[in-house]
């Protein structure tokens, strides 16, 4: 099947297997291998991207479902060499450790401000639940979060 | 020690991983790269009656299947660790074939593998291979396991026991102690199994080259240069020469990653039948069937006290499931890692444990964080804590009483403990009451009993924890049975201009080693750290290595590069003394040059580095270049101790537990970067939470794993936790150069007890002794009921 789509703000067209998945399409295809595979089952949200400006588990929708949408993966985040707030404030905060995770805590923790830009400890907390980390007991992401808000309100 | 160490400086591996350029096995891409499926068993116990790849043969874009009818049904991972019975019986040991052509003894057994262009082309022929099973009667506990008619999991022998050991003071004194003793607390329970779930699974491409005759195998492991070595002269029989063993990002550990997995060497295997690169990537239902577990002790503990509260014996037994086969390290965990530790932070005289580590019809089980040190902590720390409840006594009083006084291990000798280990430095005291400020422990009983008065049920639990890391001596651990050293290597090149590449066999995969190492090579000599690089994870490039479990990065890894540029300043001083005219011992070094002391005369680090790959003018007899390799075998394990507070409060209606505050007072010796030994502990208690809590590998009756994916298995997410408080003392190890312990498995280990310890304080009033983990909100409930 076509699917012309937009990602990064870079226009695709592809013909692709109707049962690929959008992590696939990115990861295979479009060699954007930042968005990660975790579980397949939306469980972890390793795979979280946004599709129209909503985050979605890449892994459970079909690349044909955001056929004419517009994405933004992990590697649309930063503007060149200058990181995004969310970006710098994992670093300064060390809210990542193995990095496995980090792609999707990011566009997830993106989406959380775009929803509500002075999230309080427990909103933020909630609002990465859909999102498994092994590594950092989710101490340091939300921190850096919270510094991402004061950062990105500023 | 200079500029860099002891700061939170920010790492620099993380950039690439904010922006998505991390470079993970599955993200690597080669040319002509084939596709593969397994086919596993369905079954936990099963004969395998026939095996037809026929149809699935024809299928697009099938290259081969392979069964363990192939040639590659001939190889088996080994083991590496050989734990004897305590009657002198050699440890059982079965074959661990690449691939089963006759008999299943676990769900997730692979039988078949299908080599396709596509993924998606693998997968659907995998679909049509026709796999006949009979299937058997299956155990996966391993108490039953050890019952007279319990399935044989390996039926040449006559039960399912690998191995039956005991470690401690003799048996029948133990147990005279406990008869005479004023009191003594008994506990029977299940430290029961959990799946370690590194967020990455695992992940395998085998390139063989046909031309040069040699493979390169990138793989997501903690342990490149001991894979190499196990493939090549344990599995494959090629030469180790001939193999590159890649293993750069990793994402995440946590033990899972340390062993020798028969997917690995299976792949190099195909790469050189189908002459082309092949790739493997697990999927999670794949990585809960096949990934090594962890845990799985079913316990049974007696602890005598006398009249004052202080331990007068200690006598546990144990059944510990292996699983199928015996895994890399499996013998080794719940024995000379777990056993090892039974002393504790007491002053325990008498001690015996037992330990029957039966095969179980399931997947391996081998070291999860902490291994078996958790085990040892989990159940010290709740016996004690239950005995000073039966014998009426404060959680921090009895441990006060019982703790061994403070020791160095410069001026006081290191602690001799009844379990053969000598502990090098400790204040536990000093953990405990700083953990008990932290909370405020007066005020909170204060709060916990006005709370009750209003139906809101609180606890407070300690746990006070010790474990050996920095593994290990490497005749120590030959003696104990393991058949490799567990040395480091660490090779410094200086560079002509001065700029220091270093290369580790120690692997990073979220321990930041990029950053923390070269903040002391950094100080060490007295440069930037802009001008260290760290490279690891490539056998090619770094000599050889034992990689990273066991805390052991720095406190091995570490101080085998200290020995390196202790060389490189060796030499350099001949070269600076030659060309400042001065006598060597005249010279000190300090801010990345020598000067010739008393005089401002001075030659820096750089200039000597160039002098050194242009030796124009240069000492006589001396070689030219800056280039050392070293091998450091730590003389004894570090021994990282602290105190691990847990607040809980149960929903008294559906018997929810929720973590009010965690605090972890911990002693991890001389610190390199306080952010990220902050982020070990973090991460290592929530872990450690998830067990007490949540987590738990579910089997049915027949052995299937029931709760095998994200939707079902319970991993701590980020609203089941707090912010954990963390604070340390620091008591530096004595025996290695940078006086650092090990930070990355503490919280695993003190956290679990601490959360149950509350668990059950909250529930005391209500006559709760015990609770099973983990802590459900139906056990709980049903606790409250009772």
């Amino acid at each position: 099947m076509q699917i012309t789509l937009t990602v990064n703000g870079k226009q695709y067209s592809n013909d692709i297997e109707p049962r690929m998945s959008l992590t696939q399409y990115l990861r295979e295809v479009l060699d954007l291998t930042g968005t990660h595979v975790g579980c397949d089952t939306s469980g972890c949200g390793a795979c979280t991207v946004s599709l129209n400006g909503a985050a979605v588990k890449s892994c459970t929708l079909l690349a044909v479902q955001a056929d004419g949408g517009e994405l933004t993966t992990i590697e649309g985040m930063a503007n060149g060499n200058e990181m995004h707030p969310i970006q710098k404030a994992f670093k300064e905060h060390h809210g990542l450790q193995c990095g496995f995770c980090t792609p999707g805590m990011v566009m997830t923790a993106a989406n959380i401000l775009k929803d509500n830009p002075n999230p309080s400890e427990e909103e933020i907390r909630h609002g990465l639940e859909g999102n498994f980390c092994r590594c950092t007991g989710y101490h340091n992401i939300v921190k850096s979060i919270q510094h991402a808000a004061e950062e990105i309100n500023n | 020690m200079g500029k860099f160490v002891g700061k939170a400086v920010k790492r620099r591996e993380d950039a690439r991983f904010l922006k998505g350029a991390g470079t993970y096995t599955d993200d690597i891409k080669l040319p002509k790269m084939a596709h593969t499926a397994f086919v596993r068993s369905p079954y936990a116990h099963a004969n395998v009656l026939s095996i037809d790849i026929e149809e699935a043969k024809n299928e697009p874009g099938v290259i081969a299947i392979y069964t363990g009818n192939d040639a590659c049904g001939e190889f088996g991972v080994p083991c590496g660790w050989q734990v004897d019975f305590k009657n002198g019986e050699t440890m059982r040991e079965p074959a661990h074939p690449l691939l089963t052509k006759d008999k299943i003894r676990h769900v997730g057994e692979a039988v078949a593998i299908v080599v396709a262009e596509t993924l998606e082309q693998a997968r659907d022929a995998a679909e049509m291979v026709m796999v006949d099973y009979e299937e058997l009667l299956a155990v996966t506990d391993p108490k039953q396991a050890m019952e007279a008619g319990a399935p044989l999991v390996h039926d040449q022998w006559e039960d399912n026991a690998a191995f039956d050991w005991c470690i401690g003071n003799d048996r029948a004194e133990v147990e005279a102690a406990l008869e005479s003793a004023h009191h003594v607390t008994e506990m029977e329970y299940r430290n029961h199994r959990v799946a370690p779930n590194a967020i990455e699974p695992r992940s395998y491409i085998a390139d063989y080259d046909v031309n040069a005759d040699k493979w390169t195998l990138y793989t997501s492991t903690q342990n490149p240069h001991l894979i190499r070595l196990l493939l090549c002269a344990f599995v494959l029989g090629i030469p180790e020469h001939k193999v590159r063993v890649v293993s750069k990002d990793v994402g995440g550990g946590f033990g899972s990653k340390i062993y020798h997995y028969t997917e690995e060497a299976l792949l190099t295997w195909i790469s050189r039948e189908i002459g082309r690169p092949v790739k493997w990537t697990s999927d999670r239902s794949e990585a809960f069937m096949t990934d090594a577990h962890g845990r799985d002790h079913v316990v049974k503990s007696k602890m005598g006290f006398d009249k004052d509260g202080k331990i007068v014996a200690h006598l546990t037994d144990e059944y510990c499931a292996m699983g199928a086969y015996l895994s890399t390290f499996a013998p080794a965990v719940p024995t000379y890692l777990h056993g090892t530790l039974f002393q504790g932070v007491y002053t325990t005289p008498l001690i015996h444990l037992n330990v029957i580590a039966p095969f179980t019809h399931t997947v391996v089980v081998d070291a999860y964080r902490g291994a078996g040190r958790p085990e040892a902590t989990y159940l010290l720390e709740r016996i004690i804590s239950k005995a000073a409840k039966e014998m009426g006594m404060d959680p921090a009083e009895i441990r006060f009483k019982n703790f061994i006084p403070p020791f160095d291990g410069v001026e006081e000798a290191g602690y001799q403990t009844q379990v053969a280990l000598q502990y090098d430095s400790g204040d536990y005291h000093g953990v405990l009451e700083r953990g008990l400020e932290m909370l405020g422990y007066e005020d909170f009983r204060k709060e916990q009993a006005k709370a009750r008065e209003y139906g809101k049920l609180l606890g407070v639990g300690f746990s006070s924890y010790i474990e050996g890391c920095g593994i290990a001596p490497s005749a120590v651990v030959g003696a104990l049975g393991a058949r490799a050293g567990l040395y480091e290597v660490g090779h410094v090149r200086v560079q002509p201009t001065g700029k220091v590449s270093v290369f580790t066999g120690a692997h990073s995969h979220g321990q930041g080693h990029e950053t923390v190492f070269a903040q002391f090579v950094a100080d060490k000599l007295g440069i930037e750290m802009d001008d260290v690089e760290i490279e690891h994870g490539d056998t090619d490039q770094v000599a050889f290595g034992m990689g990273t479990y066991g805390s052991r990065s720095l406190a091995v890894g570490g101080s085998a590069i200290i020995k390196s540029i202790d060389k490189i300043l060796e030499k350099g001083a001949k070269i600076a003394a030659h060309k400042l005219e001065a006598a060597e011992e005249d010279l000190e070094y300090a801010e990345g040059k020598w000067t010739v002391k008393g005089t401002d005369k001075s030659i820096s680090f750089g200039d000597v580095s160039l002098t050194a790959y242009v030796p124009h003018d240069y000492p006589e007899g001396l070689e030219p270049g800056l280039d050392f390799s070293s091998f450091y075998d730590p003389s004894n394990f570090t021994y990282p101790f602290g105190t691990h507070i847990a607040v809980v409060e149960v929903d008294s209606d559906t018997g929810k537990v929720d973590v009010k505050r965690f605090i972890a007072c911990d002693d991890v010796g001389n610190v390199m970067n306080p952010m990220i030994v902050d982020g070990q502990i973090h991460g290592g208690v929530v872990q450690g939470i998830g067990q007490a809590l949540l987590e738990e590998v579910v089997f049915d009756e027949a052995g299937q794993m029931i709760n095998a994916s994200y939707m079902d298995y319970a991993m701590p997410r980020a609203d089941d936790i707090p912010m954990i408080e963390t604070d340390r003392t620091v008591t530096p190890c004595p025996h290695n150069p940078l006086g650092v312990k090990g930070a990355g498995e503490a919280g695993c280990i003190g956290s679990t007890p601490a959360v149950v310890n509350a668990v059950v304080d909250a529930l005391a009033h209500l006559g709760v002794t015990d609770i099973q983990m983990p802590v459900t909100p139906q056990r709980v409930w049903k606790a409250m009921q009772n």
